[in-house]
Protein backbone atom coordinates (compact mmCIF):
# COMPACT_ATOMS: atom_id res chain seq x y z
CA UNK A 1 0.00 0.00 0.00
CA UNK A 2 1.31 3.48 -0.86
CA UNK A 3 1.21 5.89 2.08
CA UNK A 4 1.21 9.59 1.24
CA UNK A 5 3.64 11.60 3.43
CA UNK A 6 2.90 15.08 2.18
CA UNK A 7 1.33 17.67 4.41
CA UNK A 8 3.96 18.66 6.97
CA UNK A 9 5.02 21.93 5.37
CA UNK A 10 3.36 24.29 7.79
CA UNK A 11 4.38 22.21 10.79
CA UNK A 12 8.00 22.24 9.58
CA UNK A 13 7.97 25.97 8.97
CA UNK A 14 6.56 26.67 12.41
CA UNK A 15 8.98 24.20 14.03
CA UNK A 16 11.93 26.12 12.52
CA UNK A 17 10.40 29.39 13.70
CA UNK A 18 10.13 27.93 17.19
CA UNK A 19 13.73 26.70 16.96
CA UNK A 20 14.92 30.22 16.10
CA UNK A 21 13.01 31.53 19.11
CA UNK A 22 14.46 28.88 21.44
CA UNK A 23 17.94 29.50 20.07
CA UNK A 24 17.74 33.14 21.06
CA UNK A 25 16.49 32.17 24.51
CA UNK A 26 15.23 34.79 26.96
CA UNK A 27 15.47 38.06 25.06
CA UNK A 28 16.07 40.05 28.21
CA UNK A 29 19.49 38.29 28.26
CA UNK A 30 22.14 39.85 25.98
CA UNK A 31 22.68 38.11 22.66
CA UNK A 32 26.00 36.28 22.32
CA UNK A 33 28.33 37.63 19.60
CA UNK A 34 30.58 35.65 17.28
CA UNK A 35 33.58 37.41 18.82
CA UNK A 36 32.48 36.27 22.25
CA UNK A 37 32.23 32.68 21.04
CA UNK A 38 35.58 32.86 19.24
CA UNK A 39 37.37 34.50 22.18
CA UNK A 40 35.71 32.84 25.16
CA UNK A 41 34.70 29.41 23.83
CA UNK A 42 37.89 29.04 21.81
CA UNK A 43 38.34 25.32 22.30
CA UNK A 44 34.82 24.62 21.03
CA UNK A 45 35.71 26.69 17.96
CA UNK A 46 38.94 24.69 17.54
CA UNK A 47 37.00 21.43 17.66
CA UNK A 48 34.44 22.60 15.10
CA UNK A 49 37.25 23.73 12.78
CA UNK A 50 39.11 20.40 13.16
CA UNK A 51 36.17 18.09 12.66
CA UNK A 52 34.41 20.42 10.24
CA UNK A 53 37.74 20.22 8.41
CA UNK A 54 37.70 23.95 7.68
CA UNK A 55 40.01 26.51 9.26
CA UNK A 56 37.90 29.65 9.73
CA UNK A 57 37.26 30.84 13.28
CA UNK A 58 34.43 33.18 12.34
CA UNK A 59 32.49 30.53 10.41
CA UNK A 60 32.99 27.97 13.18
CA UNK A 61 31.71 30.53 15.73
CA UNK A 62 28.66 31.23 13.59
CA UNK A 63 28.03 27.49 13.26
CA UNK A 64 28.21 27.05 17.05
CA UNK A 65 25.74 29.91 17.54
CA UNK A 66 23.37 28.59 14.89
CA UNK A 67 23.58 25.06 16.31
CA UNK A 68 22.78 26.29 19.84
CA UNK A 69 26.10 24.89 21.02
CA UNK A 70 25.52 21.40 19.55
CA UNK A 71 29.04 20.88 18.23
CA UNK A 72 28.25 17.97 15.93
CA UNK A 73 25.43 20.00 14.35
CA UNK A 74 27.92 22.90 14.02
CA UNK A 75 30.46 20.60 12.37
CA UNK A 76 27.73 19.49 9.96
CA UNK A 77 26.98 23.15 9.07
CA UNK A 78 30.67 23.86 8.43
CA UNK A 79 31.04 20.78 6.22
CA UNK A 80 27.99 21.84 4.21
CA UNK A 81 29.40 25.36 3.80
CA UNK A 82 32.78 24.15 2.53
CA UNK A 83 31.00 22.34 -0.28
CA UNK A 84 29.86 25.71 -1.65
CA UNK A 85 33.35 27.12 -2.27
CA UNK A 86 35.79 26.37 -5.12
CA UNK A 87 39.17 24.94 -4.19
CA UNK A 88 42.17 27.01 -5.27
CA UNK A 89 44.64 24.19 -4.58
CA UNK A 90 46.70 22.68 -1.78
CA UNK A 91 49.18 24.43 0.51
CA UNK A 92 52.82 23.56 0.88
CA UNK A 93 53.07 21.10 3.80
CA UNK A 94 53.36 23.14 7.02
CA UNK A 95 56.58 22.84 9.00
CA UNK A 96 55.73 22.15 12.63
CA UNK A 97 59.45 22.30 13.48
CA UNK A 98 59.34 26.08 13.00
CA UNK A 99 56.16 26.51 15.04
CA UNK A 100 56.00 29.59 17.29
CA UNK A 101 55.48 27.42 20.31
CA UNK A 102 52.92 28.48 22.94
CA UNK A 103 53.03 25.13 24.67
CA UNK A 104 55.39 22.23 24.35
CA UNK A 105 55.81 19.32 26.72
CA UNK A 106 57.53 15.97 26.59
CA UNK A 107 56.76 13.05 28.89
CA UNK A 108 59.87 11.18 27.77
CA UNK A 109 62.70 13.68 28.22
CA UNK A 110 62.95 16.19 31.02
CA UNK A 111 65.68 18.33 29.48
CA UNK A 112 64.66 18.94 25.88
CA UNK A 113 66.36 21.73 23.92
CA UNK A 114 64.04 24.73 24.13
CA UNK A 115 62.57 23.46 27.40
CA UNK A 116 59.22 22.30 28.67
CA UNK A 117 56.73 25.11 28.14
CA UNK A 118 53.40 24.57 29.84
CA UNK A 119 51.50 27.37 28.09
CA UNK A 120 47.76 27.79 28.63
CA UNK A 121 46.75 24.39 30.02
CA UNK A 122 44.13 22.73 32.23
CA UNK A 123 46.87 20.34 33.41
CA UNK A 124 47.61 20.66 37.14
CA UNK A 125 44.39 22.57 37.81
CA UNK A 126 42.30 21.07 40.59
CA UNK A 127 39.11 20.79 38.57
CA UNK A 128 37.17 22.68 41.20
CA UNK A 129 34.38 24.91 39.92
CA UNK A 130 35.37 28.54 40.32
CA UNK A 131 32.46 30.74 41.45
CA UNK A 132 34.50 33.90 40.79
CA UNK A 133 34.15 33.20 37.06
CA UNK A 134 30.38 33.48 37.26
CA UNK A 135 30.48 37.22 36.66
CA UNK A 136 32.85 40.12 36.20
CA UNK A 137 36.09 38.17 36.48
CA UNK A 138 39.12 40.13 35.29
CA UNK A 139 42.20 37.93 34.89
CA UNK A 140 45.67 39.04 35.89
CA UNK A 141 48.02 39.97 33.09
CA UNK A 142 50.06 36.95 32.06
CA UNK A 143 53.53 36.75 33.57
CA UNK A 144 56.34 37.52 31.13
CA UNK A 145 59.87 36.20 30.93
CA UNK A 146 62.76 36.57 28.55
CA UNK A 147 61.99 34.25 25.64
CA UNK A 148 64.84 32.10 24.42
CA UNK A 149 65.73 32.36 20.76
CA UNK A 150 67.00 28.77 20.76
CA UNK A 151 65.19 26.50 18.32
CA UNK A 152 62.67 23.98 19.64
CA UNK A 153 63.40 20.87 17.59
CA UNK A 154 60.87 18.06 17.58
CA UNK A 155 61.74 15.45 20.22
CA UNK A 156 61.41 12.73 17.59
CA UNK A 157 64.13 14.48 15.56
CA UNK A 158 66.47 14.24 18.57
CA UNK A 159 65.74 10.52 19.04
CA UNK A 160 66.08 10.05 15.31
CA UNK A 161 69.67 11.27 15.28
CA UNK A 162 70.76 8.20 17.25
CA UNK A 163 68.59 5.90 15.18
CA UNK A 164 66.58 5.03 18.30
CA UNK A 165 63.32 5.77 16.55
CA UNK A 166 62.09 4.93 13.08
CA UNK A 167 62.21 7.82 10.63
CA UNK A 168 59.04 9.25 9.13
CA UNK A 169 58.00 7.71 5.82
CA UNK A 170 59.30 9.73 2.85
CA UNK A 171 57.00 10.68 0.02
CA UNK A 172 57.39 8.45 -3.00
CA UNK A 173 58.46 10.33 -6.10
CA UNK A 174 55.48 11.64 -8.01
CA UNK A 175 53.02 10.08 -5.59
CA UNK A 176 49.83 12.12 -5.26
CA UNK A 177 48.45 12.90 -1.82
CA UNK A 178 45.25 10.94 -1.14
CA UNK A 179 42.16 13.05 -0.54
CA UNK A 180 39.05 11.42 0.84
CA UNK A 181 36.96 14.48 0.02
CA UNK A 182 37.59 13.78 -3.65
CA UNK A 183 37.79 9.99 -4.03
CA UNK A 184 35.71 7.33 -2.28
CA UNK A 185 37.50 5.43 0.46
CA UNK A 186 39.01 2.08 -0.46
CA UNK A 187 40.70 -0.46 1.78
CA UNK A 188 43.48 -1.04 2.54
CA UNK A 189 44.06 2.72 2.86
CA UNK A 190 47.47 4.37 2.93
CA UNK A 191 48.72 6.39 5.88
CA UNK A 192 48.03 9.77 4.25
CA UNK A 193 44.34 8.90 3.89
CA UNK A 194 44.22 7.40 7.36
CA UNK A 195 45.66 10.57 8.89
CA UNK A 196 43.24 12.76 6.94
CA UNK A 197 40.37 10.61 8.16
CA UNK A 198 41.57 10.76 11.78
CA UNK A 199 42.24 14.51 11.62
CA UNK A 200 38.56 15.15 10.84
CA UNK A 201 37.33 12.24 12.96
CA UNK A 202 35.15 12.61 16.04
CA UNK A 203 37.16 13.38 19.14
CA UNK A 204 34.98 11.18 21.35
CA UNK A 205 35.27 8.23 19.00
CA UNK A 206 39.05 8.58 18.71
CA UNK A 207 39.37 9.03 22.46
CA UNK A 208 37.51 5.77 23.06
CA UNK A 209 39.53 3.96 20.39
CA UNK A 210 42.83 5.31 21.76
CA UNK A 211 41.77 4.43 25.30
CA UNK A 212 40.94 0.89 24.19
CA UNK A 213 44.54 0.41 22.98
CA UNK A 214 45.81 1.44 26.42
CA UNK A 215 43.48 -1.08 28.07
CA UNK A 216 44.91 -3.92 26.03
CA UNK A 217 42.85 -3.97 22.83
CA UNK A 218 45.78 -3.49 20.48
CA UNK A 219 48.49 -2.76 22.98
CA UNK A 220 51.21 -0.46 21.66
CA UNK A 221 52.77 0.90 24.84
CA UNK A 222 52.76 4.65 24.20
CA UNK A 223 54.75 7.55 25.61
CA UNK A 224 54.11 11.17 24.72
CA UNK A 225 57.33 12.07 22.95
CA UNK A 226 56.02 15.57 22.54
CA UNK A 227 52.93 17.72 22.35
CA UNK A 228 53.29 21.18 20.87
CA UNK A 229 50.78 23.92 20.22
CA UNK A 230 51.37 27.22 18.46
CA UNK A 231 51.32 29.09 15.17
CA UNK A 232 52.76 27.92 11.88
CA UNK A 233 52.99 29.82 8.62
CA UNK A 234 51.08 28.62 5.58
CA UNK A 235 52.47 29.02 2.06
CA UNK A 236 50.58 28.35 -1.13
CA UNK A 237 51.94 28.03 -4.65
CA UNK A 238 49.38 30.04 -6.57
CA UNK A 239 49.16 29.17 -10.24
CA UNK A 240 48.61 32.75 -11.37
CA UNK A 241 51.54 34.04 -9.32
CA UNK A 242 53.91 31.22 -10.18
CA UNK A 243 55.60 30.96 -6.79
CA UNK A 244 54.71 30.37 -3.14
CA UNK A 245 52.72 33.18 -1.53
CA UNK A 246 52.23 33.50 2.25
CA UNK A 247 48.61 33.05 3.34
CA UNK A 248 49.14 33.89 7.00
CA UNK A 249 49.40 31.70 10.09
CA UNK A 250 47.23 28.99 11.62
CA UNK A 251 47.25 27.45 15.08
CA UNK A 252 47.97 23.75 15.26
CA UNK A 253 48.48 21.08 17.88
CA UNK A 254 50.87 18.24 17.15
CA UNK A 255 51.39 15.04 19.14
CA UNK A 256 54.30 12.69 18.62
CA UNK A 257 53.63 9.37 20.31
CA UNK A 258 56.64 7.09 20.88
CA UNK A 259 55.77 3.42 21.00
CA UNK A 260 57.42 0.10 21.64
CA UNK A 261 59.93 -1.43 19.37
CA UNK A 262 60.11 -3.07 16.05
CA UNK A 263 63.15 -4.78 14.61
CA UNK A 264 64.17 -7.69 12.45
CA UNK A 265 67.14 -9.83 11.54
CA UNK A 266 68.36 -7.00 9.29
CA UNK A 267 67.19 -3.96 11.23
CA UNK A 268 68.20 -2.98 14.76
CA UNK A 269 65.24 -2.56 17.09
CA UNK A 270 63.91 0.99 17.42
CA UNK A 271 60.90 2.84 18.78
CA UNK A 272 57.90 3.17 16.49
CA UNK A 273 55.71 6.26 16.11
CA UNK A 274 52.14 7.45 16.03
CA UNK A 275 51.25 10.93 14.85
CA UNK A 276 48.50 13.40 15.60
CA UNK A 277 47.86 16.86 14.10
CA UNK A 278 44.80 19.08 14.38
CA UNK A 279 43.65 22.69 14.03
CA UNK A 280 43.75 24.90 17.11
CA UNK A 281 44.54 23.72 20.61
CA UNK A 282 43.24 20.17 20.43
CA UNK A 283 45.37 18.11 22.74
CA UNK A 284 43.02 15.27 23.64
CA UNK A 285 42.20 14.94 19.95
CA UNK A 286 45.79 14.77 18.74
CA UNK A 287 46.83 12.36 21.51
CA UNK A 288 43.95 10.03 20.65
CA UNK A 289 44.72 10.41 16.95
CA UNK A 290 48.37 9.46 17.52
CA UNK A 291 47.37 6.36 19.52
CA UNK A 292 44.95 5.24 16.82
CA UNK A 293 47.41 6.08 14.01
CA UNK A 294 49.95 3.78 15.67
CA UNK A 295 47.37 1.03 16.21
CA UNK A 296 46.34 1.23 12.54
CA UNK A 297 49.94 0.55 11.53
CA UNK A 298 49.62 -3.03 12.80
CA UNK A 299 49.50 -4.52 9.31
CA UNK A 300 52.54 -2.51 8.15
CA UNK A 301 54.54 -3.51 11.26
CA UNK A 302 53.63 -7.18 11.04
CA UNK A 303 51.48 -7.19 14.17
CA UNK A 304 48.41 -9.37 14.53
CA UNK A 305 45.22 -7.40 13.86
CA UNK A 306 42.96 -8.41 16.72
CA UNK A 307 41.47 -5.25 18.23
CA UNK A 308 38.95 -2.75 16.81
CA UNK A 309 41.50 0.11 16.94
CA UNK A 310 43.81 -1.88 14.62
CA UNK A 311 41.08 -2.48 12.04
CA UNK A 312 41.29 0.38 9.55
CA UNK A 313 37.98 -0.40 7.91
CA UNK A 314 36.24 -0.34 11.28
CA UNK A 315 37.96 2.84 12.47
CA UNK A 316 37.83 4.83 9.25
CA UNK A 317 34.23 3.89 8.47
CA UNK A 318 32.97 5.00 11.87
CA UNK A 319 35.16 7.97 12.82
CA UNK A 320 33.25 10.64 10.93
CA UNK A 321 30.57 12.13 13.17
CA UNK A 322 28.71 13.81 10.30
CA UNK A 323 28.29 10.49 8.52
CA UNK A 324 27.52 8.72 11.78
CA UNK A 325 24.95 11.23 12.97
CA UNK A 326 23.36 11.29 9.51
CA UNK A 327 22.75 7.56 9.57
CA UNK A 328 21.74 7.34 13.22
CA UNK A 329 19.50 10.40 13.14
CA UNK A 330 17.79 9.54 9.88
CA UNK A 331 15.98 6.86 11.86
CA UNK A 332 13.70 9.55 13.29
CA UNK A 333 12.50 10.67 9.86
CA UNK A 334 9.28 9.13 8.52
CA UNK A 335 9.72 5.44 7.75
CA UNK A 336 5.99 4.81 7.41
CA UNK A 337 6.21 2.75 4.23
CA UNK A 338 9.10 0.58 5.48
CA UNK A 339 7.32 0.11 8.75
CA UNK A 340 4.02 -0.82 7.05
CA UNK A 341 5.75 -3.64 5.20
CA UNK A 342 7.42 -4.85 8.42
CA UNK A 343 4.07 -4.71 10.16
CA UNK A 344 2.46 -6.72 7.36
CA UNK A 345 5.17 -9.34 7.59
CA UNK A 346 4.93 -9.55 11.37
CA UNK A 347 1.13 -10.01 11.21
CA UNK A 348 1.58 -12.83 8.70
CA UNK A 349 4.22 -14.53 10.90
CA UNK A 350 1.98 -14.25 13.94
CA UNK A 351 -0.95 -15.76 11.99
CA UNK A 352 1.22 -18.68 10.94
CA UNK A 353 2.44 -19.07 14.51
CA UNK A 354 -1.07 -19.23 15.96
CA UNK A 355 -2.17 -21.60 13.22
CA UNK A 356 0.77 -23.92 14.00
CA UNK A 357 0.08 -23.67 17.74
CA UNK A 358 -3.59 -24.46 17.26
CA UNK A 359 -2.68 -27.67 15.54
CA UNK A 360 -0.35 -28.90 18.32
CA UNK A 361 -1.50 -27.33 21.60
CA UNK A 362 -4.26 -27.73 24.16
CA UNK A 363 -7.20 -25.29 24.07
CA UNK A 364 -5.70 -23.33 27.03
CA UNK A 365 -2.35 -22.79 25.39
CA UNK A 366 -4.11 -21.87 22.17
CA UNK A 367 -5.89 -19.07 23.99
CA UNK A 368 -2.58 -17.69 25.24
CA UNK A 369 -0.97 -17.76 21.82
CA UNK A 370 -3.89 -15.83 20.34
CA UNK A 371 -3.37 -13.11 22.92
CA UNK B 1 54.39 40.40 1.90
CA UNK B 2 53.83 37.86 4.69
CA UNK B 3 53.42 40.83 7.02
CA UNK B 4 50.31 41.96 5.14
CA UNK B 5 48.66 38.56 5.41
CA UNK B 6 48.99 38.88 9.20
CA UNK B 7 47.47 42.39 9.31
CA UNK B 8 43.82 43.42 9.37
CA UNK B 9 42.27 44.97 6.24
CA UNK B 10 41.54 48.16 8.21
CA UNK B 11 45.18 48.56 9.26
CA UNK B 12 46.41 48.24 5.67
CA UNK B 13 43.70 50.56 4.35
CA UNK B 14 44.44 53.23 6.97
CA UNK B 15 48.13 53.28 6.03
CA UNK B 16 47.41 53.24 2.30
CA UNK B 17 45.37 56.42 2.74
CA UNK B 18 48.60 58.24 3.59
CA UNK B 19 49.89 57.65 0.05
CA UNK B 20 48.58 59.34 -3.06
CA UNK B 21 47.86 56.22 -5.04
CA UNK B 22 48.31 55.87 -8.81
CA UNK B 23 45.39 54.76 -10.97
CA UNK B 24 44.76 51.06 -10.77
CA UNK B 25 42.10 48.53 -11.63
CA UNK B 26 40.99 45.11 -10.45
CA UNK B 27 42.45 42.40 -12.63
CA UNK B 28 40.63 39.81 -10.57
CA UNK B 29 37.83 40.99 -8.33
CA UNK B 30 38.12 39.46 -4.86
CA UNK B 31 37.06 35.83 -4.78
CA UNK B 32 36.68 33.43 -1.84
CA UNK B 33 37.65 29.79 -2.00
CA UNK B 34 39.45 27.00 -0.22
CA UNK B 35 43.01 25.81 0.09
CA UNK B 36 43.66 22.29 1.34
CA UNK B 37 46.18 22.58 4.19
CA UNK B 38 48.81 19.88 4.29
CA UNK B 39 50.87 18.43 7.10
CA UNK B 40 53.58 15.81 7.05
CA UNK B 41 53.48 12.33 8.58
CA UNK B 42 55.49 12.56 11.81
CA UNK B 43 56.04 16.29 11.14
CA UNK B 44 58.80 15.68 8.59
CA UNK B 45 57.62 12.82 6.37
CA UNK B 46 55.31 12.38 3.39
CA UNK B 47 52.55 15.00 3.06
CA UNK B 48 48.92 14.36 3.95
CA UNK B 49 45.76 16.47 3.72
CA UNK B 50 44.91 17.91 7.12
CA UNK B 51 41.82 19.95 6.26
CA UNK B 52 40.87 23.04 4.29
CA UNK B 53 41.00 26.74 5.08
CA UNK B 54 39.04 29.61 3.61
CA UNK B 55 41.19 31.86 1.44
CA UNK B 56 40.43 35.09 -0.35
CA UNK B 57 42.32 36.23 -3.45
CA UNK B 58 42.45 39.20 -5.79
CA UNK B 59 44.70 40.75 -8.44
CA UNK B 60 45.25 44.43 -9.19
CA UNK B 61 46.98 46.21 -12.12
CA UNK B 62 48.46 49.67 -11.88
CA UNK B 63 48.00 52.07 -14.79
CA UNK B 64 51.78 51.78 -15.24
CA UNK B 65 51.38 48.03 -15.84
CA UNK B 66 52.57 46.38 -12.61
CA UNK B 67 50.40 43.44 -11.59
CA UNK B 68 50.01 42.48 -7.95
CA UNK B 69 48.45 39.40 -6.40
CA UNK B 70 46.80 39.18 -3.01
CA UNK B 71 46.15 35.96 -1.12
CA UNK B 72 45.09 35.67 2.50
CA UNK B 73 43.50 33.21 4.90
CA UNK B 74 39.87 34.04 5.64
CA UNK B 75 37.05 35.52 3.59
CA UNK B 76 37.94 39.20 3.63
CA UNK B 77 37.98 40.04 -0.08
CA UNK B 78 38.85 43.67 0.60
CA UNK B 79 41.98 42.56 2.46
CA UNK B 80 43.00 40.38 -0.51
CA UNK B 81 42.49 43.37 -2.80
CA UNK B 82 44.58 45.65 -0.57
CA UNK B 83 47.39 43.07 -0.44
CA UNK B 84 47.27 42.80 -4.25
CA UNK B 85 47.45 46.58 -4.52
CA UNK B 86 50.47 46.70 -2.18
CA UNK B 87 52.08 43.86 -4.13
CA UNK B 88 51.68 45.87 -7.34
CA UNK B 89 52.94 49.05 -5.69
CA UNK B 90 56.13 47.48 -4.28
CA UNK B 91 57.08 46.53 -7.81
CA UNK B 92 56.75 50.10 -9.01
CA UNK B 93 59.83 52.29 -8.95
CA UNK B 94 57.79 55.29 -7.79
CA UNK B 95 55.96 53.60 -4.92
CA UNK B 96 58.09 50.62 -3.85
CA UNK B 97 60.04 52.54 -1.21
CA UNK B 98 57.00 54.32 0.19
CA UNK B 99 55.00 51.09 0.55
CA UNK B 100 57.87 49.42 2.38
CA UNK B 101 58.39 52.47 4.61
CA UNK B 102 54.79 53.58 5.27
CA UNK B 103 52.92 50.28 5.25
CA UNK B 104 55.00 47.14 5.53
CA UNK B 105 57.67 48.29 8.01
CA UNK B 106 55.24 49.63 10.67
CA UNK B 107 52.95 46.61 10.31
CA UNK B 108 55.98 44.33 10.65
CA UNK B 109 56.95 46.13 13.82
CA UNK B 110 53.42 45.70 15.22
CA UNK B 111 53.48 42.01 14.35
CA UNK B 112 56.86 41.54 16.03
CA UNK B 113 55.60 43.24 19.22
CA UNK B 114 52.58 40.89 19.30
CA UNK B 115 54.81 37.86 18.72
CA UNK B 116 57.28 38.97 21.35
CA UNK B 117 54.51 39.37 23.91
CA UNK B 118 53.18 35.90 23.12
CA UNK B 119 56.68 34.42 23.34
CA UNK B 120 57.33 36.17 26.68
CA UNK B 121 54.06 34.87 28.12
CA UNK B 122 54.92 31.34 26.99
CA UNK B 123 58.48 31.64 28.33
CA UNK B 124 57.11 32.48 31.79
CA UNK B 125 55.50 29.01 31.83
CA UNK B 126 58.78 27.20 31.16
CA UNK B 127 59.54 24.57 33.78
CA UNK B 128 62.69 24.87 35.89
CA UNK B 129 63.38 21.42 37.20
CA UNK B 130 65.23 20.90 40.42
CA UNK B 131 66.13 17.65 42.11
CA UNK B 132 64.98 16.82 45.58
CA UNK B 133 67.78 15.14 47.51
CA UNK B 134 66.48 12.52 49.85
CA UNK B 135 67.89 12.83 53.38
CA UNK B 136 69.76 10.02 55.09
CA UNK B 137 67.25 10.12 57.96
Amino acid sequence: MYVAVKGGERAIENAHRLLAHKRRGDQSVAEISLDQISEQLGLAVDRVMSEGSLYDRELASLAIKQARGDLIEAIFLVRAFRATLPRFGASEPVDTGTMRVQRRVSATFKDIPGGQILGPTFDYTHRLLDPSLAQGFVPERPAAAEASTAPTPRVTDILGRDGLIESSPEAEDGASVGDLTREPLNFPADRDLRLQNLARGDEGFLLAMGYSTQRGYGRNHPFVGEIRFGEVEVDFVAEDVGFAVPLGAIELTECQMVNQFKGSATEAPCFTRGYGLAFGQSERKTMSMALVDRALRARELGEEVLAPAQDEEFVMSHSDNVQATGFVEHLKLPHYVDFQSELGLLRKLRQEFSKASAETNTPDAMKEAAE
Amino acid sequence: MAVLAHAEAGEIAARLRNLSLPDHQDLRTPENGLVMLRGRVGGDGAPFNLGEATVSRAAVRLASGEVGFGYTLGRDGEKARLIALCDALVQSRDFGGAVEREIIAPLREQLMVRRKQAAAAAAATKVDFYTMVRGEG
